[in-house]
């Protein structure tokens, strides 16, 4: 199977003070695929997220080493461009954050940074983007409604859509599905199993079902290091590590 | 011995009630006691009127002028200063000993009574920087003196707004400055008007500073060159020198309305800035 890597990870070693969160991890991610992380916590795999988008920058004492390339190039180059590199990578954290503002004003937030300032055009991305987070049939009647009001489903939905106004290559989404309702859940993976036609996806998950429902790749990290990366059918059906096995199937984490 | 809980309670209850009432119940009697007493004097002519004879007869209308000017001029110069050092020490430095030492002045500042500003002010702008007796070096003097207060509410309005709204900034690709002027700033806002009104409210009251940089000419200051007098330093005067117990009830009342009259704006336009931002 040839493929495009998006992310080549080389090396990458992540460290607080004396505390190593990343030991030498290497891993391939390929072009518009979904690929999981997963792991106990205390694995490394936010820390190693943290890293491609360079949200690391805002952790103090965070020490980092390797290369992380990114179309082939090495974003943690001093000279590289952070605030570039974080609108080619959207982010969804663990817990949903609304801006305090309505919800149109959450979805247009990037986009007037990047200074699209044309109504219609703005209107159009909102619209655009919450369809494809598979919200606008919830809240396309009130846009101008204070985002803090949504359900915790939706905020979550929200902050996808929120990211996917400034059109990214790649998105990140850091165990999103941690605090939200089965139903919710379903249509944040059915939302992420059509991106994935334009756009590359990490899944952080600590949901190995999740994982091996959505998932083309799947890693699983313990304690800093990889384990074991493969193809998800591979890693859920024959995993080569004993660790990884005992994980899937519930031993552990 | 056990106290019973149950009465321990009942006399928590009724103490609380009663600090309560007493704080209020001050507020009404002054507030009851000034209208009482200016009540009789003020009219249309009063509020629009020159002062003649040194205040025994006519308005007080430039005094009013002259405390709005220097409000106004102040907190429009200190605003800007004072949340500029705010923003500066809580989004762009890390703890320090250099951060430390600036917190310590702004403590230092804050805890100075008004009338060694005054004196500071007449040495340093009146005399040193020969602007005399001006609405400038009043302006400037009030500054300095309302600096403190708006750094620190500001501050606490800034630390007080969730790391996590600014993570998100970052990670939608704004620049800090970007975070802070569209994200920060605005979840701020209340806090910081809390802070401009306490400032207000200094401005307006102060009379040992400003009659030591302002003057207390009668005239209406019309550059900032131009001596004048506050509301609050023309009630010292004539109720200090026995010249008018009646105008200075009266202007008293003038000076406590609009204070009441501020707070009410101010607050409007703090629940409209919360409105807009949750």
């Amino acid at each position: 199977m040839s493929m495009n890597v998006k992310i080549a990870i080389k090396k990458l070693r992540v460290a607080f003070s004396k505390n190593e969160v990343l030991k030498s991890v290497s891993v391939d991610v390929y072009k518009n695929t979904i690929t999981g992380f997963m792991g106990p916590s205390g694995s490394g795999k936010s820390s190693l997220i943290s890293v491609i988008n360079r949200m690391i920058d805002f952790e103090e004492g965070a020490h980092i080493e390797g290369e992380v390339h990114i179309d082939g190039q090495n974003i943690l180059d001093g000279g590289h461009d952070a605030v570039e590199l974080r609108r080619r990578i959207g982010t969804v954290f663990a817990v949903p954050i609304p801006l305090p503002r309505s919800i149109y004003e959450n979805i247009a937030y990037g986009p007037r940074l990047r200074g699209i300032r044309d109504r219609i055009m703005l209107h159009y991305i909102v619209e655009d983007g919450l369809k494809k987070a598979f919200l606008w049939d919830e809240v396309k009647d009130r846009l101008s409604m204070s985002a803090l009001k949504l359900s915790g489903g939706q905020q979550q939905r929200l902050c996808l859509a929120r990211t996917l106004a400034l059109k990214p290559e790649i998105i990140l989404l850091d165990e999103p599905c941690s605090g939200l309702d089965p139903i919710s859940t379903a249509k944040i993976e059915d939302a992420l199993s059509e991106l994935k036609k334009d756009i590359t996806i990490i899944l952080v998950s600590n949901n190995t079902k999740q994982i091996a429902r959505i998932t083309d790749f799947s890693a699983f990290f313990y304690l800093g290091e990889l384990i074991e990366y493969g193809t998800t059918e591979k890693l859920f059906t024959t995993p080569s590590m004993k660790k990884t096995e005992d994980y899937i199937q519930g031993k552990f984490g | 011995m056990r106290i019973n809980p149950r009465f321990t309670n009942k006399f928590v209850q009724l103490g609380l009630n009663f600090q309560a009432f007493f704080t209020v119940g001050i507020l009404v009697i002054i507030v009851a006691i000034i209208c009482f007493k200016g009540f009789p004097y003020v009219n249309f002519e009063f509020i629009f009127a020159y002062p003649e004879d040194m205040g025994r007869l006519g308005g007080i209308f430039p005094s009013i002028a002259g405390t709005i000017l220097l409000a106004l001029l102040s907190i429009l110069l200190a605003t800007p200063l004072g949340v500029g050092t705010a923003i500066f020490l809580t989004e762009y430095t890390k703890e320090s000993v250099f951060t430390k030492i600036i917190r310590f002045g702004v403590e230092s500042l804050a805890g100075i009574p008004s009338i060694l500003y005054g004196l500071f002010g007449f040495i340093f702008f009146v005399i040193k920087l020969k602007m005399g007796w001006s609405l400038l070096a009043g302006v400037l003097t009030i500054t300095i003196m309302i600096l403190p207060t708006i750094i620190r509410t500001s501050e606490e309005a800034i630390k007080a707004v969730p790391r996590n709204l600014r993570i998100v900034s970052y990670s939608l690709s704004a620049t800090k400055w970007e975070t802070v002027t569209k994200v920060v700033l605005p979840s701020a806002i209340p806090g910081i008007l809390t802070g401009i009104m306490l400032s207000v409210g200094r401005a307006v009251g102060e009379t040992a500073a400003v009659i030591f940089t302002m003057g207390s000419s009668l005239r209406l200051p019309t550059s900032l060159m131009d001596s004048g007098r506050t509301m609050a330093v023309h009630f010292y005067i004539l109720a200090r020198e026995g010249i008018s117990m009646e105008k200075a009830y009266g202007t008293a009342l003038v000076l406590v309305v609009s204070i009441l009259l501020i707070n009410v704006v101010a607050y409007y336009l703090m629940n409209k800035a919360i409105s807009k931002y949750s």
